[in-house]
Parts: structure tokens; sequence; C-alpha cells
């Protein structure tokens, strides 16, 4: 890691120890995954074999696949699909269209083995060139690009619920500057154990993520990142009950960026954690094959809790996440570990402590795309204050170098961002950034000022609780509420039916190539 | 008493506006926005500002004033509680009152994964500096957090039968959340909670006079701490127990 000279006075040693914390907390967690499967990771499997579409009630091929492996899917699901290609001599075209009509390919007598692998091989050569073409694609023109996109980029969100309204307020915030645009989800996509197909147009408070609403949204900032001279980035969500299968569309589909973090579904969503614990691996090697960034969710802490008390559970979730996500082969350059502006704003010197945490994450994580996101809690309804909190936040995030800032809107807690609010955040940012643009190199603080003194309390306050976190388990911690204030039971939460422990036969050739291809040692 | 807005001269009616058209930002584009908002009703019309958003669509910011104005006599709005308690009062009233704890529970319903709202009113540390239920010795608070089924958050209501039932929608885009608060009423029609436990809705969009339409009890929107529910689920409940009597 690139030496930096800390302007907070932060201890490399005490950085060092959260970081040995941080490995002795997910190795056991690691060991869990490693013997584990899901039923998502197998439809993402499948998915990345070539298995897509839906039945005529809207059931989709990956899904009729698992459903009909039951208890099997212990062994993997791939080896009856792979079979099946092969008895019947179909492209994976023609057996979606069979499967779709009712064929139940877990009945087929499984045919040699060498047959299956072989075709494996060729499928994962296939899906292997689409996603290496895909890769190449964005950095050549990341690289045409390269002098146009901003630093910090600027990330804007469209939520309209309808694909087709989705990319003219894509387009419109793209040719008024933003480089980056996220689709948000409908409410309550998380919670489906399933990926709808097909474009949708009905959703509340965001659009389904589907394969073709990507495709949708990616053709369509292609061509604004044409007109404009600067690549646009497309970001949804690898979270939810179809962590993986998320991961693998977003693969598939070119995008750049994925919401993803290793806990975020365990606490907000009740999802179980053996299943999130185990998708989120499967997910973050899917993504780290497709060099997609990742943004971790850490601003949920402090919108839950007290964010000057709570801070350094964000903390501890960057060192947590950042291990999760190494064990997967991700680089630094591919973690955009999150967190946020939610002090309130009432708070006499909040704005110090602000800075002084955002300097800090930026400290201790110099090669990460950090991902910050703007004030939500304590927007009201008055839009004027708004614009001014999400100023001083526009500031923060230019004076302490992040790579990725979530633009505030004025009228957040009001309703979703309308064409003009984000034409409003993007004009603030793009003032704000250009006016203090070397603020960052010229200013240095006080020894043991307020600011150095908050960000050596927080990182002394992170490693205390990843010790009492290392002590009780991560298991047990969360089951005791020590993140977020949320208990969570390991036994409980939504998806648990779906962890299957691996048989000692099981076959994944899609994991087998990315275990490979990222050079994760282990079986 | 008749009104009108205020700008820096009694009833001068001036009112700010900003909006977004559909075309191009041009001469044209302009002129169309100031006689957009002349025929809204405003007079002396002045777009002060037009930015383009796209090549389809553009930004204005406009001034207008109004002749109309508002008998604010005749404006009718009742509150949910005339005057709040503090938490100490509440507890002290439930004390007095009841001799025994008053249960409340909440969640976000529906599909509504955002559960600020409920948080701020429910947990423990509360919200700026107000706090929340579960702080409250005489009150037994469970928070059952987001996206709770309808029928699920009655069903613990029965269990542990619980005085008050707060819901929390936060998106409500498409009125998605009037469809899951009507739902949550039938249900608890169809399970006879109503005129029993007290059913509260909360929300930024949201506000006592819709709830009461919806057939809730009361709705509380933005600015709403926990000793403002707290104040009127033990008086309202106070005010059932005796009427009773």
């Amino acid at each position: 890691m690139t030496p930096v000279k800390s302007k907070l006075g932060l201890s490399p040693t005490k950085i060092a120890k959260a970081r040995k914390l941080a490995a002795e907390i997910t190795a056991p967690v690691q060991e869990f995954i490693d013997t584990h499967t899901t039923v998502t990771i197998e439809r993402a499997t499948l998915r990345l074999l070539g298995a897509d579409g839906a039945n005529a009630d809207g059931v989709p091929v990956p899904n009729l696949i698992a459903q009909a492996c039951a208890d099997k899917l212990a062994g993997g699901a791939s080896v009856f699909y792979v079979n099946a290609l092969v008895k019947l001599a179909k492209t994976p075209a023609e057996l979606n269209k069979e499967i779709e009509k009712g064929l139940d390919i877990s009945k087929l007598e499984l045919t040699d083995s060498r047959h299956i692998q072989k075709k494996a091989d060729e499928l994962i050569k296939g899906t292997d060139a689409r996603i290496a073409g895909n890769v190449a694609h964005r950095n050549a023109q990341l690289k045409l690009s390269k002098d146009r996109i901003k630093s910090p980029m600027i990330y804007v969100i469209v939520a309209t619920g309808n694909i087709y309204e989705d990319v003219k307020q894509a387009q419109a915030a793209a040719h008024q500057g933003a480089d980056i645009i996220a689709v948000i989800r409908t409410t309550g996509q998380s919670l489906l154990d399933y990926v709808p197909y097909g474009p949708t147009t009905e959703g509340f408070g965001g659009t389904y993520a589907t394969q073709e609403n990507f495709r949708i949204m990616r053709k369509a900032l292609d061509e604004t990142g044409e007109k404009e001279g600067r690549y646009i980035r497309l970001v949804n969500y690898c979270s939810g009950l179809c962590m993986p299968e998320i991961a693998a569309m977003g693969a598939l589909e070119r995008l750049d960026m994925m919401l993803n973090d290793s806990m975020y579904g365990i606490l907000f969503r009740d999802i179980n954690m053996y299943r999130t614990f185990t998708d989120q691996f499967f997910s973050r090697m899917i993504n780290t094959a497709a060099d997609i960034i990742i943004n971790t969710g850490e601003d949920n802490y402090l919108t839950t809790s007290d964010a000057v008390e709570k801070a350094h559970t964000v903390l501890a979730s960057q060192f947590l996440n950042e291990k999760f996500a190494a064990n997967t082969g991700m680089p630094n350059r591919l973690m955009g570990l999150g967190h946020a502006f939610e002090i309130n704003p009432d708070v006499k010197n909040g704005f110090l402590y602000e800075y002084a945490q955002a300097l800090m994450a930026r400290e201790i994580f110099p090669e990460h795309p950090l991902k910050y996101m703007p004030p939500t809690k304590f927007m009201t309804g008055d839009i004027f204050k708004g614009l001014a909190m999400n100023t001083l936040f526009n500031f923060v995030c230019k004076a302490t170098g992040q790579g990725i800032a979530l633009l505030g809107m004025l009228t957040e807690a009001i309703h979703t961002p309308y064409l003009q609010d984000r034409h409003l955040a993007i004009d603030n940012a793009l003032y704000v950034h250009n006016t203090m643009e070397g603020f960052k190199d010229e200013i240095e603080f006080k020894k043991d000022g307020i600011m150095a003194r908050r960000a050596r309390q927080v990182l002394d306050e992170t490693t205390s609780f990843l010790s009492e976190v290392k002590a009780q388990g991560l298991f047990k911690a969360i089951e005791t509420a020590m993140f977020a204030e949320i208990k969570r039971p390991r036994d409980g939460g939504k998806g648990f039916d779906g962890v299957y422990e691996k048989t000692a036969d099981y076959w994944n050739p899609v994991e087998t190539y990315l275990k490979k291809k990222l050079k994760i040692a282990g079986k | 008493m008749f009104i009108k807005p205020y700008g820096d001269t009694s009833n001068d009616g001036a009112v700010q506006l900003s909006f977004t058209l559909p075309v191009k930002n041009c001469g044209r584009a302009k002129e169309a926005a100031r006689l957009y908002v002349q025929k809204l009703g405003f007079q002396k019309v002045d777009v002060v500002h037009a930015a383009a958003l796209s090549e389809e669509f553009t930004f204005f910011v406009a001034y207008g004033k109004t002749e109309t104005g508002i008998d604010y006599d005749k404006v009718e709005y009742a509150e949910a509680v005339d005057k709040y308690m503090s938490m100490d009062e509440i507890n002290e009233f439930i004390k007095t009152n009841f001799k025994r704890k008053l249960v409340i529970i909440g969640a976000c319903t529906g599909t509504d994964a955002h559960t600020v709202g409920i948080d701020a009113i429910m947990n423990m540390k509360g919200y700026n500096h107000h706090f929340g239920l579960e702080r409250y010795p005489m009150i037994e608070a469970l928070n059952m957090g987001s996206q709770v089924p309808n029928e699920k958050i009655l069903a613990k209501a029965k269990e542990l039968k619980a005085d008050a039932v707060l819901v929390s929608q936060i998106v409500t885009q498409k009125d998605v959340h009037i469809k899951n608060l009507t739902e949550l009423i039938e249900l608890a029609e169809a399970e006879k909670m109503r005129g029993k436990t007290l059913l509260v809705m909360g929300g930024p969009r949201v506000n006592n006079k819709l709830a009461k339409e919806l057939g809730y009890d009361a709705g509380f929107g933005t600015g709403t701490y926990a000793e403002h529910v707290a104040t009127f689920v033990v008086k309202k409940l106070y005010e059932r127990m005796t009427s009773k009597k």
C-alpha cells in the first residue's frame, strides 16, 4: 500500500492492528463460505453458463432449474444444465426454450462426465470472452475520456420506476455533468428470490433490476457518452436475495459499479447471515473478474444510529468489507468503501468531525475509490437548508479527495429527484469542486487540533470495537446487536433455507474458473 | 381574516416558483415559461433564470404576484393533540392513570425499507435529542423494522396485546403508501382491532387529515418526535378508558 503522510497524525501501527483484527474476524466466516453454496449462487452459475428467459408465469429459467434440482443443489446445479446441452445437442437458447415449456433437466440421465466437462469448458470460454470484451471496451473508453472524468466522480441516482423514463433522466444528468448513473431498484426487490425478466415500466421508488433493463440503460449511456466525449458509468444493486445473479447480469451487460456489502442485507434487510456471507463472496468474485467497482453500504450505520457516537462502526465495517473483498482477489482500486456525511447539523463543530472522518477514511484507504454519501437523515423538506448542507458535503468531498461523490438532492425526504433537482445538485458540485481544485494540497491541520483528535479517537474506538467483535466472533456479534444496534439470529432471516453445505462431489465450473482467474487458493 | 402571500409588502401576493418545461432552452422557451406562469393566475411574472437540463428540457425560476387570497378563519384543521407532554410527564401520566406499562409496536410495512422515521420515534436514541419510545420506562416498545407485512404486524399486536400500532411509510411514489395503509386498515377491521388498538401512521408525506380519511386514529408528518406520538397515544387511550366507565 502506498505510504501516505498522515495529516491527521494517524498511527500506522494502529491501522495495521485494525487490519489484523479484521483478518482474524473474517477467517472463520470464510471457512463457512468455502464449504457452502446457495440457491442464488447456483442460479448465478447457470446464468453465466447461458440460462436465461422465463416461462409464461414469469418464473425465470434459472429458478425453474433450481426448483427442479431441489436438494440436489448441494452438489451443484450446473451438471444438469450442461448435461442437458450435451445430451439433447442443443444451444443454451434452445434449451432455455424447452425449460420454459416445462422440461425438467434434473431428470435426465447423466452422460459421461468428460463430455460434460468439455462442454462446460467451452461455455466458460464464451463467458470469459464476453466479460473480457466488456472490460477491454470499458478500459478503452475510459482511456479516451480520461481528462473529462471528474475527481471526485459525480454520481447521481434515477428512480422513476419506468426504465424508459429513467433513460431520459439519466441522459439529461450525464449531459449536465454526471459521471455515474445509478438506477435505484424498486422497493422490495431485494427480498425477491428471483430476478424479474424483461423490460419493466412499473416500480415504486425505483426500477426493477432486470437484464433487459441493464441492456437498455447501458445502450442509452453509451450513446450519451459518445456525444459528451466521456464514458458514463452505470451502477446497480448487487444486494438482497439474488446478489450473485445481479453480479452475473452486470458482468454480462457491462455495468461498471455495483452496490455490494458483506453485511448490509443481514442488518438492514433481515436476510440470513449465512446466506449473505456466502452470496457476497461469490458475487464479489464475479465483480472482480468483470473489473466492477463495488460500493459498500456503511452509510446505513449512520442513518440508523447517531453519526457522532457510532462513527467507529463505519470504519470497522470498512475494514471488514475490505478483507472480505480481498478474499475474492479484488484489488483495492475496485473497493468503493462507503461512508457518509450524516452528523446532525445542530452539532457544534459537526463539520470538523465530518471533515476529519472523511480524511481519516482517505488516509487509511489510500488506493480505494471511496464512496461518500450525502446528508439524508437531517434533510427535512426545507430545500434551501438542504442545498446549504449539500454544499458543505461537496466541500468535504473535494477537500479529502473522495473517489465517488453521490450527490445530495435538495428535495431529499420529499420525493424521488425531479429532473431539475439533479441539475441543481450537479451545478453545486461542479462549482464547489472547481473553485477549490487545489485546496486539498494547500491545507494542513493542527497537530492536536479538533480534527486530528477526532480522527484518532474514531480509530481507537474502531480497534477496541473490532477486538470485542473478534472475542465474540462475527456471527455472535451480529446476534447481539453489535452492528447498527440490530439483532439478527444466525438461523433467522430470509433465505436461510437456500443455503446448502456442498457435497464432496460438488461441481461448479464457474466457481473453478473464477478461482483460477482470480488466483484464489483452495478448492 | 383574508390573507395573501407576503413578499416584501403586506398582501403583495408574491410567489416564487421553479419548474421544468420539456423544450430546448431559447428565448421562445423563456417566453413560454412566462406565459405559463401567467396562465396559472399570476401577474407581473418575471422569469429570472433559465438553464438547459439537456437538449430537450429547460429549468426555470420565476416570480409572480397573485390576486388570490384565502379567508384564514374558514380554514379547518384538527391537530392530533393540542398540547404535548414531555417524556417525564407521559410516564407519570401512564403510572397514574393506567397503573401498567403500555405496549406500542411499530414498523415500516409493505415493501417500504426506509426505517429512518420509525427509528426516530421508537429507538432508544430517538432523533435530534428527543428520546425514542424504547427509552420510556412506562412504555414497552417494539420496533419490528422494515418491510413487515401488514398481517405480521397485526398478529404481533394481538400476541403482545398492543395498545397502539405505529405504521411508517416513507416511499410515496405513485401513492404506493395509500394502497398499503388502506390494506392495513381493512385487515384491522377484519380482525376487529379497530376501535381497540390505536392505529397511528407516520411519514414525511403524511398528516393528521390524511390519516383520518384513511381510517387511522392519527397521523404525524415531518418534525414529529416520540413525545408527540406518545402524548396522543396516552391521551386517546385515557379518553377511551374513561368514556367506557
